[in-house]
């Protein structure tokens, strides 16, 4: 019988699968077609010694999370406790977390 | 009547049910579909940002080595480089000049770096797309750096970093060599830290062990500690993740509590009315099951595809004022989309089938009971 709310319900799912198809090959497409821009990046990485990427610019610790020590983020001033918004969205490093 | 017509006939009814309370199920399937858009935003960010950091930051230096001083990072002194090379294994060592500018007028902080090869002309610097923009400073332009001694130096912008690199350069500011030890007052024979390339990757711990005992004062850092760092940071236990998890998470349990709990006398009615006129109770709970199903991918399928294009059209968009926090220097970019089908699949499975679920606990409890009581109430 045509015009079922059934039916509809079936094409809303095969449109949703055929979305889902859609965003995989997208995602597919842009993968092999991000080499240039990953290897931009990679260069200027190599050719200036760079360690991090560059998320979050108020604290230095957030900046450069890799180079950072357990004492950064409370070297202000001896009584500071760590107020940067983004230290508190980020772990320390594991290379200085205790194993 | 086969299972499939017997199944569509329910579904029929199912959605039919759903329209007459369309306020309340709309209303239901939006905050069902935001709460899937967020984890799986989270999910699509974090991936993809992981896979880049792994990438990009494969050409990193294979071992930092900085020096420690009361317990903070100081200056490191040229002398350590003859030291560092004598290490068997180690076949250079470079000293990497480095810092960090906070420019008052604009409230944002660079990076500064010496140039790299090949090199750039003195008095001249090369700038980051963030560094542009908040400077408003083209190719060409002077831009003012204040000194150490505080008098102003002009630099001219030799170039700008490409758009395509914010990631890792939207704050950088690349000078000679001289010009950022003039700037910052670092004295010859000093070094902000030392790069090690080490001939065998394997021998990295080795290496760096070597580098703790002849060097007590310093630090090593390897490159896989650097990988590694990026993996730590958007682990799901980190702040940033737990923040949005749990939220989203909770809101989830109570959103699937109250379904699983209460059933509206309206339903319960209409399920009386359906045992009475002949409907079995395994076909009760099939409707309401179905109704689940529909809401819950209805919800699957919108959040997860709104929080692609969030995180890979309009660059993360909502979660740009998290990641900003105090910056006033933000970098653009636009990760490269990852689908890992392993974590969809525990999306779906963490959303879908709870919601499902519950749906049906109440609704077994209900299409058990003799309808003409239910229908009594």
């Amino acid at each position: 019988m045509p015009g079922r709310k059934s039916d509809l319900f079936f094409i809303v799912v095969a449109l949703g699968a055929a979305a889902f198809g859609l965003m995989i090959a997208h995602a597919q497409h842009r993968n092999e077609n991000a080499g240039h821009g990953l290897k931009e990046k990679a260069m200027l990485v190599e050719r200036l010694g760079l360690t991090d990427l560059c998320l979050f610019t108020d604290a230095r610790y957030a900046r450069h999370p890799s180079m950072a020590d357990l004492h950064t983020a409370f070297q202000d001033s001896p009584m500071s406790v760590e107020h940067f918004p983004s230290g508190t969205l980020i772990l320390p490093p594991p290379h200085l977390r205790p194993r | 009547m086969s299972l499939l017509e017997r199944h569509r006939n329910i579904i029929d009814f199912a959605l039919s049910s759903l329209g007459r309370r369309w306020k309340k199920n709309l209303a239901l399937t939006l905050v069902y579909a935001f709460i899937v858009f967020t984890l799986a935003s989270v999910i699509f960010f974090t991936e993809a940002l992981k896979r880049e950091a792994r990438a990009v930051l494969r050409g990193s230096p294979e071992i930092v080595v900085q020096r420690l001083a009361a317990g903070r990072h100081d200056l490191i002194p040229a002398g350590y480089i003859d030291t560092l090379k004598k290490i068997t294994g180690v076949s250079q060592v470079k000293g990497r000049l480095w810092g960090y500018y906070y420019e008052p007028s604009t409230g944002a902080n660079y990076t500064v770096v010496a140039s790299g090869d090949p090199l750039l002309a003195p008095g001249t610097i090369a700038v980051g797309h963030g560094v542009s923009r908040t400077l408003n400073a083209a190719e060409g332009d002077l831009i003012p750096l204040k000194g150490t001694d505080g008098a102003y130096v002009s630099f001219e912008v030799a170039r700008v970093f490409s758009h395509a690199s914010e990631l890792v350069s939207a704050d950088l500011i690349e000078m000679p060599a001289a010009d950022l030890r003039a700037l910052f007052g670092i004295p010859e024979g000093y070094y902000t830290d030392l790069t090690l390339k080490v001939r065998n990757e394997k021998e990295m711990v080795v290496v760096a062990d070597k580098i703790r005992l002849l060097l007590p004062d310093s630090r090593p850092i390897l490159r896989d500690e650097i990988l590694r760092t990026y993996d730590a940071i958007f682990d799901w236990r980190s702040g940033l993740l737990l923040v949005i998890f749990a939220g989203a998470v909770a809101a989830f349990i109570i959103f699937a509590w109250d379904k699983a709990t209460s059933l509206s006398m309206e339903e319960r009615r209409e399920m009386g009315v359906l045992k009475a006129v002949g409907w079995e109770t395994s076909e009760v709970i099939a409707m309401k099951s179905w109704e689940g199903v529909i809401i819950s991918l209805t919800a699957f399928f919108g959040g997860t595809l709104l929080a692609y294009v969030h995180v890979f059209f309009s660059s993360s968009l909502l979660f740009e004022p998290v990641l900003k926090g105090w910056s006033v220097l933000y970098p653009r970019f636009q990760l490269v989309p990852h689908i890992d089908p392993y974590q969809v699949l525990a999306l779906f499975f963490l959303t879908v089938v709870p919601y499902t679920v519950a749906t049906v606990i109440p609704s077994w409890n209900a299409a058990t009971v003799d309808p003409d009581s239910i229908m009594r109430l």
